[in-house]
């Protein structure tokens, strides 16, 4: 891959021989995966939603699938942002839904309930892989209330605040002396 | 050599890159011994700053020893030298390096076709930073070239140490020039907006410009401790209404300066609305930055006050109370750091022992470690408030 950024660098800048490992961990590149499927499952079902319906053997919904595609959507620019967790969590609320609206078309008089059921094992194995990365991507910042390191000691003036201040003050008063 | 490089969002790598070498008569190469991970960093971390490509050396804040010179140094660099590479590349011949205004140097940015399509007109050349800004290969890297090296240094003598020293390349200056653009008197009142390294800095100072008040505003427990250690009184925003406490330290008037050192990354909270709108935007690309403090230090500041803004913003800010702004006869003032305007007098007070910069260190690492520290910088893990890299 990184062929491609060499291909990329200005003459004479240095050209990557050999990469290291990246800051990007398992959770991070499954909730990037998992964004991809989304914005792709929203785009079909906003742009063929009677598709979907036909398959499913629920006519009549289109409207819903659609409305269902713009959520994939948002739920899949959060799952690529920096906000990844709160992507990931709005997939497995979208999980939800899409498992309820699917057991409504679970029907015995719909000739498509096959794939009704198929449709309900994906949305299934999908929300336990939503829900793996929306833990593994929880924010690590520190808990409020939690254990922390206070830099008390740290002024930065090595003699003390009350001769930066007066060094302040006096470099100050000869500037006003100055300029009178 | 190893290098920091950047791959794509959130995704750095400790990679083997081919060394460096001198490609104009004014280059020099900079055996790097120190480098730091500094907040702009994070901006390029998260992809939020355009025109970044994957295969981009990181850094822009580091010092080593010169190992090579070209022939045109006319003998201001020689190997052996121990130096400080501003991240601002700076000809020192053109119109605006003669005026000082090193930021925006006409010459060193070696895509300025780029840049005067985005920005109007082009600004310096930068180390490790957007192609915006020339794409220079950065300084997280044990070798450094520095172009116009004659005039994009800082010699460092005898007896100040890397940690002192290192910080002149960047957020020391950085926090300085923040203070200095507020004028400030001698009955001021200094609001601060963001204890990171370089709020840090621009608290300091405020302090040795003689800032009657400084108050420092952030939500960290260890930034505001260190804010309270170096002579601020702090405002911590989750627990506490930012301009009530403003209000009521400036008895109802409201501070006469406010410096912005947080930038186009504002802390995201359910209170404050404006917040939450513009990590939204921000996400669907219909807004670069999320400037929830521009706002907040336009409303509060006293009429006729400065605000200054060292913090990073990269492009466009919605809302931003353009009333208030005019109708209060605010003066704003920007920019990024025009360092060797500041160094000679910066490295003085620090020779002096006036100032000791390496206050604001709290971890040191192996190169090989950066990647995972982005993570923890970002995170505040750890307590953390700088890395400091070895290479």
């Amino acid at each position: 891959m990184y062929y491609v950024a060499n291909i990329m660098r200005s003459k004479g800048d240095p050209k990557i021989v050999r990469s290291g490992p990246s800051s990007i961990e398992p959770a991070d590149r499954l909730a990037r995966a998992l964004g991809w499927l989304s914005i792709g499952l929203g785009a079909m079902e906003v742009l063929a939603p009677r598709r979907i319906t036909r398959a499913l053997g629920m006519r009549g919904s289109e409207g819903l699938v659609r409305a269902y595609g713009f959520r994939e959507l948002f739920s899949g620019v959060m799952s690529l942002s920096v906000d990844k967790n709160a992507g990931m969590w709005s997939r497995v609320a979208g999980d939800g839904l899409d498992a309820a609206t699917l057991l409504s078309g679970f029907r015995y008089d719909n000739p498509k309930k096959h794939n009704v059921t198929l449709a309900l094992l994906m949305v299934g194995g999908i929300a336990c892989l939503d829900y793996k990365a929306a833990q593994q991507t929880a924010p690590r910042s520190p808990a409020r209330g939690g254990r922390r390191r206070l830099y008390t000691d740290r002024s930065g003036f090595p003699k003390g605040i009350e001769a930066a201040r007066s060094s302040a003050k006096a470099l100050l008063s000869r500037t006003a002396v100055g300029a009178s | 050599m190893r290098a920091l490089v950047w791959h794509g969002k959130e995704d750095i790598r400790c990679d083997t890159v081919t060394d460096p070498g001198i490609e104009d008569p004014r280059d020099a190469i900079v055996k790097v011994t120190s480098c730091a991970i500094c907040g702009s960093d994070l901006h390029l971390f998260h992809n939020f700053i355009p025109g970044m490509l994957p295969g981009d050396i990181m850094g822009h804040e580091m010092m080593g020893e010169v190992v090579d010179v070209g022939h045109g140094m006319d003998g201001k660099l020689k190997k052996g030298d121990r130096i400080v590479v501003p991240f601002t590349i700076i000809c020192g011949q053109c119109e605006q390096c003669k005026r000082g205004n090193f930021s925006v140097c006409e010459t060193t940015n070696r895509k300025r076709h780029l840049a005067d399509k985005v920005f109007g007109h082009s600004t310096a050349g930068l180390f490790g930073y957007t192609h915006l800004t020339g794409g220079y290969p950065g300084g997280q890297a044990e070798y450094l070239r520095v172009p116009f090296a004659d005039t994009t240094h800082i010699k460092i003598p005898e007896g100040i140490s890397d940690e002192q020293a290192l910080f002149l390349g960047d957020i020391f200056p950085t926090g300085w020039q923040a203070a200095v653009q507020c004028d400030i008197e001698p009955t001021d009142t200094v609001a601060i907006w963001g204890c990171g390294p370089v709020g840090q800095m621009a608290i300091r100072s405020a302090l040795l410009l003689g800032a009657n008040q400084v108050i420092a505003i952030d939500c960290v427990p260890e930034r505001l401790s260190m804010a309270e250690a170096g002579g601020a009184t702090t405002i911590n925003f989750e627990s506490e209404s930012v301009v009530e406490r403003l209000n009521e330290l400036t008895d109802g008037k409201g501070p006469e300066k406010c410096i912005d050192a947080t930038g186009m990354e504002s802390h995201v909270m359910a209170s404050q609305p404006d917040t939450l709108l513009d990590r939204a935007k921000q996400m669907l690309m219909l807004e670069s930055d999320r400037p929830h403090v521009l706002r907040e230090m336009i409303y509060v500041c006293r009429p006729g006050g400065v605000i200054s803004i060292p913090g990073v913003y990269s492009g466009l800010s919605d809302h931003v109370p353009m009333g208030a702004l005019m109708n209060k006869g605010l003066t704003v003032r920007s920019g990024q750091t025009h360092v060797n305007r500041w160094t000679d007098d910066l490295l003085r007070r620090i020779e002096e022992g006036q100032i000791d910069p390496s206050f604001v260190i709290t971890h040191t690492v192996d190169l090989a470690q950066g990647p995972e520290m982005y993570k923890v910088f970002r995170d505040k893990r750890d307590s953390c408030v700088k890395v400091v890299l070895k290479p």
